[in-house]
């Protein structure tokens, strides 16, 4: 038995772009235990619905987020259009769901090209955000937004995507899945990246259900839970099934994320080919008085809103559970009796997103 | 409607052997949430499985709020309990992991049950003025 | 199990030009319907006051009595909610970002 050192991760490191600091108690080179701690840049947003009338917090919500910040803004939206009992016209729903794996599409190339970046991959890691930029480009031109969409409003959505809009859309998403498959390829088949994340961080079924992960995390061990299971917005009218993999470890996650990439874009073809035409947004009259759970799957995972209104135009509470709060426990399993070495590859492999975590 | 919702009261009493139920059943802890509602908390504990959604619920008063901790049950508790002791100052008796109120760091202590501060939102500034 | 899966991508883009765009050089091309810099169009505008009072980050300030329009450009996220409110639909946004700044003023119309 070695020495016990105490050798702390972050909160600044190159891996992280965000700031989470993980005390790592390592012995030789393997690390015995890890002591995760958060709060460093805690922002209080949930506060802020007191302040902020709801009809504008939809523009807080979306900026809880930089990545998944148009799914943010739905799950809002859907917990207030839920307990004001408003129904959403159905183009206005496809349109969500089309923006939403968009959404899903550019934030798995961003963690692609992290992960590269992480396992010191940096070409992979180039190329990865070079496809990335065609997605950006897309909502650009069809949101207003790269990064922000704002096209999610409480009732509906804001903008249309007109029918020559959408066949540029379906064709743009031609060359992005050409590009796709080539990054899939590198992450899925080359033997240096397979021997990175092969058997490392491996997180049972069982486990998995207990520490309370969510998304690809639970998915990669094996349990094929996802909230768009749920038929929200167009994913009743959809063919869709989640994707999970049984192995459980660092390259299953991997796998499961990559094959999500392709899922994304046959879930907006199809929507794309099924969407109705009509309004795409209804007006809203009154104040939200009832409480409701939103849940929407995100990139990351499950996210679960509470809001509850008093029937004011403030509500009461809105507490916001983020999918890499819910994964921060997964990653402290898995980081016991690891390498040293491959610490940063785990802390990826969650998808971590901290300043989301830290409403 | 997008789902039901199953809303059961307990006892803040009978909580761990409630919750340990649900692990049996082989539920999944989505969230611990507290609700201030005036002068009282509202504490909501929130399982899944397979996408039933079932939340347990009880109040307490806000000062001086105590309550069992299920991080022995569920493991992965020990976030969200910190999370309440130090954004309400609930209370958790026997967390596995707990972080004594430096989970969060906050420039006020239990910031989410002070009032509201008035009008914290600075007026726009005037033409001129720097 | 392959080796070097890149070699593929690295042999195509050995030929091919940059991607990026030589920014201060070469400006950034537009995209039409990008939300950028908020824009008024002074004369339709009746000092209603309503977009200043929907704006969620308080950026905008209406002088009803001199017949002023004022923002606050680092104030503004680009929304498009006063936009969106304006009954004269004498607001809009551009798709170019403006120039950067170094002092907070208020810009009056
Ligand atoms: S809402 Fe339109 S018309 Fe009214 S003050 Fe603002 S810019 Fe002028
Ligand atoms: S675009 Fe949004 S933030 Fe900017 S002035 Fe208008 S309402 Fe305010």
């Amino acid at each position: 038995m070695g020495n016990r050192t105490i050798i702390p991760f972050g909160p600044q490191h190159p891996v992280l772009p965000e700031p989470i600091h993980i005390d790592l108690i390592v012995e030789d080179e393997k690390v015995v235990e890890a002591v995760p701690s958060i709060g460093f840049i805690h922002r209080g947003l949930e506060k802020l619905v007191e302040k902020k009338d709801f009809i504008e917090y939809v523009y807080v919500a979306e900026r809880i987020c930089g990545i998944c910040s148009f799914i943010h803004g739905q799950t809002y939206c859907q917990g207030i259009e839920e307990i004001m009992k408003i129904e959403v016209p159905v183009r206005a729903k496809y349109l969500r769901t089309i923006w939403g794996e968009l959404s899903r599409i550019h934030s798995h190339l961003l963690w692609a090209g992290l992960m590269a970046d992480g396992f010191g991959f940096e070409s992979l890691f180039m190329h990865s955000w070079r496809v990335r930029e065609h997605v950006l480009d897309i909502i650009e031109a069809t949101t207003g937004g790269r990064v922000i969409f704002g096209s999610c409003k409480v009732g509906g959505a804001r903008r249309d995507i007109p029918p020559e809009q959408m066949r540029w859309l379906l064709s743009e998403l031609e060359v992005i899945e050409k590009e796709m498959r080539l990054i899939a390829d590198i992450f899925l088949n080359d033997n240096s990246v397979k021997h990175r994340l092969c058997g490392v961080g491996v997180i049972s079924k069982e486990d998995a259900i207990v520490l309370g992960a969510v998304g690809p995390t639970l998915r990669g061990s094996g349990v094929a839970d996802d909230m768009r299971l749920l038929k929200y917005a167009a994913f009743g009218d959809l063919d869709f099934q989640p994707i999970s993999r049984p192995e459980g470890d660092s390259y299953s996650r991997c796998a499961v994320r990559c094959a999500e990439l392709f899922q994304s874009v046959d879930l907006i073809r199809q929507a794309a080919a099924k969407i109705p035409e009509g309004d795409i947004a209804v007006k809203v009259t009154g104040n939200p008085d009832g409480e409701f759970f939103s849940r929407v799957e995100q990139p990351r995972g499950e996210v679960v809103y509470y809001i509850k209104g008093n029937g004011t135009k403030n509500l009461t509470r809105f507490r916001a559970r983020t999918p890499t709060f819910a994964n921060v426990p997964p990653l402290v399993k898995m980081l016991a009796g690891c390498e040293l070495a491959d610490v940063p590859v785990l802390v990826l492999t969650i998808d971590p997103c901290i300043s989301c975590t830290e409403r | 409607m997008i789902e039901e919702q199953t809303i059961i009261a307990v006892m803040p009493e009978t909580l761990a052997a409630e919750t340990r139920k649900m692990k049996e059943q082989g539920y999944r802890l989505v969230q611990i949430c507290v609700t201030r509602l005036g002068e009282e908390l509202q504490l909501d504990y929130s399982f899944d499985l397979n996408r039933r959604f079932v939340n347990f619920r009880f109040r307490l008063p806000k000062t001086g709020a105590r309550v069992p901790s299920v991080s022995g049950i569920y493991w992965c508790a020990f976030t969200y309990e910190n999370e309440i002791s130090d954004l309400f100052g609930v209370q958790v008796d026997g967390n596995v992991l707990d972080f004594k109120g430096t989970f969060y760091k906050t420039a006020m202590k239990h910031p989410f049950i002070q009032d509201a501060a008035p009008a914290p939102v600075p007026a726009p500034a005037k033409p001129g003025d720097q | 199990m392959a080796f070097f899966q890149m070699k593929k991508m690295i042999l195509a883009w050995t030929f091919r030009t940059p991607v990026t765009t030589k920014y201060p050089f070469e400006p950034r091309k537009i995209c039409p319907g990008s939300r950028g810099r908020l824009d008024i169009k002074i004369s339709d505008c009746i000092f209603c006051s309503l977009c200043a009072k929907r704006c969620p980050t308080q950026a905008l300030d209406v002088d009803k009595v001199n017949k002023k329009w004022h923002i606050d450009r680092l104030r503004c996220i680009s929304c498009g909610y006063c936009v969106e409110v304006c009954p004269k639909k004498c607001l809009h946004l551009t798709g170019d970002h403006g120039i950067p700044t170094v002092t907070k003023d208020m810009e009056t119309f």
